[in-house]
């Protein structure tokens, strides 16, 4: 409220020059906007674009990587090889599993913490700092930290579990594929969810105190006052955080490849080891190429149903 | 009544606490044995269960991952590449955002939707025509050579994020100092840069973590192994030497440790630099 009142003496007299010339309020033209911008762009350009397209066009190809040998166009064959093969299907399916695993909990134990420590009370600073670290360290050290923690005969998730008496004898986490699957997302979860926390704190900090008051004063109790005040206001971080969350999650690469290598016998693979698989240990870059743009096809029409689906609330709601 | 309150406020903060102290063990376990492995002498590793507390640590892990396992080397390959890359990155991006912030020139939105597009291409679609690219400009196997690939990959990200913070510095500043002379260069430089300066700390921070942890490009590109960054000389150590944990643990301290020390040196700066663009998309 005091913001805007403070902030309104600017507001009006910018508006006073904008109509006054309002093509330079929008910028200068000429050379110096492109001297700016095109040291970097070409970089972008030559290491980003240049190789989306080149991608795009090995897909179509049966790529032969030795030098004065001709790649042929072989149509839409890499595309149709995918749909048959069986191990791509398994991979989506065990990155689903990941999605659906270790996205709802990353984003309600990430509320929850954030709800926790949204107002002021020692040592507040201290648990920020502690939830967020697991989300700055390197993927490589925690993927080796929890295989080791998931080894089956001196692993330490064992250990607990045989001595609290939930199993009788030692469970080969790593080894079968729906339980490693399991103690991949488990590090997904215990990775991700200082950061969904971070963010939702951020956007926390927007919930209006006086609404919060007046909501109390009017006999709502915690529960409603979160979900009539609080909930509102949050709704479109949470959708960010959930298409990101769910964006990264399809994306999954270091901590399969390091806890299971995809394996045993390919149970384990999901799209982005399949891909580094198909690329560097068979050479088959055509392959591998049309496999990233089908997986790039799919994070791309995942992301705009849920977008969808939130705007269809949203107008749901109001 | 107010007494009632204040009951109900205590009993809330302490179970706030018992459920955020339940979620510090769950966090914190996985990183103290880490920490608590890598002290460990060799014969004390068999131990099953493995204790977290023990008599006679030891540094012995520490100086052999550092000396004779080349983690030194890594360590100061890594710490090179990802200086070099957020100085470049910092560079190129804050001069993209204030072309795309202050200038008006034909294509200038064309050129930014395909900026902020190229954002949702997963790394991994441009890993194989990016190793071919390579492989012609004879980067491949080569920390320098590294750097274009990095820089390029932060670039949108980036030039996004400071652009918002440009945008938001009023432009009576600019054109007070262009009335006293100043051309666009010397605007970017002494006016924009500096009042960026806590969104340029959060972007160096980010980058530089970005290209310290990353793995999967140097994995495919870096063969020698005296040129190995730290994320891949953990990773293929653990390969070749099987189950070396204590090794394995020692250089994964020494790879954590700055990261966590400059995340708590900055934590006020990079919260509030998240909140910014949290906001602002």
């Amino acid at each position: 409220m005091t913001a805007a009142v403070t902030a309104s003496p600017t507001i009006a007299r910018a508006d006073l020059v904008s109509t006054r010339s309002p093509g330079r309020r929008r910028g200068r033209a000429g050379l110096p906007g492109y001297v700016f911008v095109a040291p970097g762009f070409l970089a972008y350009g030559l290491v980003v674009l240049w190789p989306a397209l080149q991608a795009l066009v090995m897909s179509f190809q049966q790529y032969k990587l030795r030098k004065g040998l001709a790649s042929p166009f072989i149509g839409w064959a890499n595309y149709a090889r995918a749909i048959q093969d069986p191990v791509v299907l398994r991979s989506f399916a065990n990155s689903a599993f990941y999605v659906l695993v270790t996205v709802p909990p990353q984003l309600i134990i990430g509320l929850v913490l954030a709800i926790l420590l949204d107002k002021a009370m020692p040592a507040r600073t201290f648990f920020r700092v502690l939830f967020y670290l697991p989300v700055i360290t390197s993927w490589v050290v925690v993927s080796l930290l929890f295989k080791w923690l998931f080894a089956t005969d001196d692993g330490v998730f064992n250990w607990i579990l045989t001595s609290i008496g939930l199993v009788s004898h030692n469970v080969d986490w790593l080894g079968q594929r729906w339980t490693a699957m399991l103690a991949v997302s488990l590090l997904g979860i215990w990775k991700g969810v200082g950061w969904s926390m971070l963010i939702l704190l951020a956007s926390l900090a927007g919930v209006s105190e006086d609404l919060h008051e007046a909501a109390a004063i009017d006999g709502a109790g915690t529960w409603r006052r979160f979900l009539y005040v609080t909930l509102p206001h949050i709704r479109g971080t949470v959708v960010t955080i959930t298409i990101l969350l769910v964006m990264g999650g399809l994306n999954v690469f270091p901590s399969i490849l390091l806890m299971t290598g995809g394996g045993p016998a390919d149970a384990t693979q999901v799209p982005l080891t399949y891909i580094y698989k198909q690329a560097f240990t068979f050479l088959d870059f055509g392959y591998g190429a049309a496999l990233s743009y089908l997986l790039a096809f799919f994070v791309v029409v995942i992301s705009l149903l849920q977008y969808g689906a939130a705007k269809l609330v949203e107008r749901r709601s109001e | 009544m107010i007494v009632q309150r204040r009951r109900t406020r205590s009993l809330g903060l302490a179970s706030r606490y018992l459920i955020l102290a339940l979620g510090a063990v769950v966090l914190v376990t996985p990183f103290a044995f880490m920490v608590s492995v890598s002290l460990k002498g060799r014969t004390m590793l068999l131990e099953v269960p493995p204790r977290l507390f023990f008599k006679n640590p030891t540094l012995d892990n520490y100086v052999t991952a550092w000396t004779s396992n080349q983690f030194g080397q890594y360590f100061v390959n890594s710490l090179g590449v990802a200086v070099a890359t957020t100085v470049l990155t910092l560079l190129l991006s804050s001069m993209m955002a204030y072309g795309f912030a202050r200038f008006r020139f034909r294509g200038r939105g064309a050129m930014f939707t395909v900026l902020i597009l190229g954002m949702s291409i997963p790394g991994m679609l441009l890993i194989v025509p990016q190793f071919l690219l390579a492989k012609d400009l004879q980067l491949l196997n080569s920390l320098p050579g590294l750097l274009p690939f990095y820089v390029g990959g932060s670039l949108a990200f980036n030039t996004f994020l400071l652009r918002a913070f440009f945008e938001r510095i009023p432009r009576e500043l600019d054109e007070a100092m262009e009335i006293d002379g100043a051309g666009p260069w010397r605007r970017y430089w002494n006016l924009a840069l500096p009042l960026a300066r806590p969104a340029l700390a959060t972007t160096a921070i980010f980058t530089f973590l970005g290209s310290w942890d990353e793995f999967a490009w140097a994995l495919t590109v870096i063969n020698d192994v005296e040129k190995r960054t730290l994320p891949i000389g953990i990773a293929l150590f653990t390969a070749e030497h099987g189950t070396q944990w204590g090794l394995v643990f020692a250089a994964s301290v020494i790879a954590v440790t700055p990261v966590i020390l400059v995340y708590i040196l900055f934590q006020r700066q990079i919260i509030s630099g998240l909140t910014n663009g949290a906001i602002k998309s």
